[in-house]
């Protein structure tokens, strides 16, 4: 732990790796702590549209990869592990414990993003991987030519129900008000779709399984009423949750338990910065997390100048 | 040999009858998760050699294995002793998650 760095980046998505991009051109040294592999969410996407300049989808694994070398090829380096937690020394260094050993930096970018939302079931971490699952494009094709369920009414919950109707019997949409959140385009592509039954105003309230999913129990908020849907899979997309543990107690976080900051990036410790998902904004995109990356890179040139 | 690719003819005895202990990964070619842990594990693989060897079976090409074993989610990871399965490891979300888990199932 004998060197400073002058930046460590914890989370190699979009916002990750377009924050080292831009400290490692500003020639700061930096490191990106990725526990998994780079991309974040984006690299269980396959097709990823809408992003300046991609005229045919790209494939989000790849996307992140090139982010990651991109990101390299000016200094930038990559470890894969995992950051327990970050504390603030009394020279204001920040200390990070991680699953590679203990490390110190001037600054921080908290880069974490957001995971899937689970729908909060007593039954429900049991059947993850025997019929309940969180992404379609990921374990979609499991249940090929079966009858599938989607939880949410948002963008990700209309692609992935699109996505399923190509390949399952029947694919149920449960959402609990009378209209969709999503944007015009994911509702146009259910238009004209056969196997999509849509199943408005209602709540998931049981989990039916017998060593896996059969089922879901579903009332209609207004009328009451209690319906049983036998299906082999439920995909829940009802909405992401900030993945913000690390910086509990030492960040501000909002009720959601985003990180509070601003288009600057700062949080309420200097030299500690948020980007992309796990920040406080209105728009969670590819786009909006790499923009963030550019910015946090300037706010810590200036916090290291003064 | 860092990873090895079973199917339903090798399986038995390339896993089940191996007398070091096996991991074994459920996967397919569309899997985005499945991408993203195949670096992790190929370093894992590397890093291990001699101790365990990992196999990778494409649920596409191998339905059978994959009913026998109930994997409903990929990627799907399991450690073979003696022919037995252990729990499975689904979908694991980071390094420490994985290094915890070959840990706990005594293969390191």
């Amino acid at each position: 732990m004998d060197k400073i760095l002058d930046t460590i980046i914890v989370g190699g998505g979009p916002g990750g790796y377009s924050a080292a991009l831009y400290c490692a051109r500003a020639g700061l040294s930096t490191i990106v702590f990725e526990k998994l592999s780079p991309g974040g969410q984006m690299a269980t996407t396959s097709q990823i549209e809408n992003y300046p300049g991609f005229v045919e989808a790209e494939d989000g694994f790849e996307l992140g990869e090139k982010m990651k070398e991109a990101a390299e090829k000016y200094g930038a380096e990559t470890i894969l592990g995992e950051v327990f937690s970050i504390s603030v020394n009394d020279d204001k260094t920040k200390e990070l414990k991680t699953s590679e050993g203990d490390y110190l930096a001037k600054t921080v970018i908290i880069a974490t993003g957001a995971s899937p939302r689970e729908l909060g079931l007593p039954e429900e971490s049991n059947l993850i991987g025997r019929g309940v699952a969180y992404c379609a494009t990921c374990d979609g094709m499991l249940y090929k030519n079966k009858v599938v369920a989607v939880a949410g009414g948002g963008n990700s919950a209309l692609e992935e129900a699109t996505f399923l109707s190509k390949l399952c019997k029947k694919v149920y949409i449960i959402h609990r008000r009378n209209e969709f959140r999503a944007e015009k385009i994911y509702l146009d592509k259910l238009k004209n779709v056969d196997n999509i039954e849509l199943v408005m105003d209602s709540k998931i309230t049981k989990l039916l399984s017998d060593k896996k999913l059969t089922g879901v129990v579903v009332v209609n908020n207004i009328t009451g009423e209690e319906r049983t849907i036998e299906v082999d899979g439920l995909f829940v997309a009802i909405g992401r949750n900030p993945n913000s543990e690390i910086v509990k107690g030492l960040l501000d976080l909002d009720k959601q338990g985003y990180i509070i900051a601003d288009e600057t990036t700062k949080t309420n410790i200097p030299g500690i910065f948020a980007v992309g998902d796990v920040r406080t904004k209105d728009l969670r995109q590819i786009v909006t997390a790499a923009s963030d990356g550019a910015t946090a890179s300037k706010a810590i040139e200036e916090y290291l100048s003064h | 040999m860092a990873i090895i690719v079973a199917n339903s003819e090798n399986f038995e005895n390339e896993v089940l009858k191996s007398e070091k202990p096996v991991v074994v990964e459920f996967w397919a070619p569309w899997c985005g998760y499945c991408k993203r842990i195949s670096p992790l594990l190929k370093s894992i693989a590397e890093k291990n050699e001699g101790i365990f060897d990992i196999y990778t079976v494409n649920v596409d090409d191998n339905e059978k294995l994959q009913v026998y074993y109930t994997v409903l989610t990929i990627p799907c990871l399991f450690v073979f002793k003696n022919g037995k399965p252990s729990d499975p490891l689904i979908a694991p979300e980071s390094k420490t998650v994985i290094d915890e888990w070959l840990k706990d199932n005594g293969v390191i």
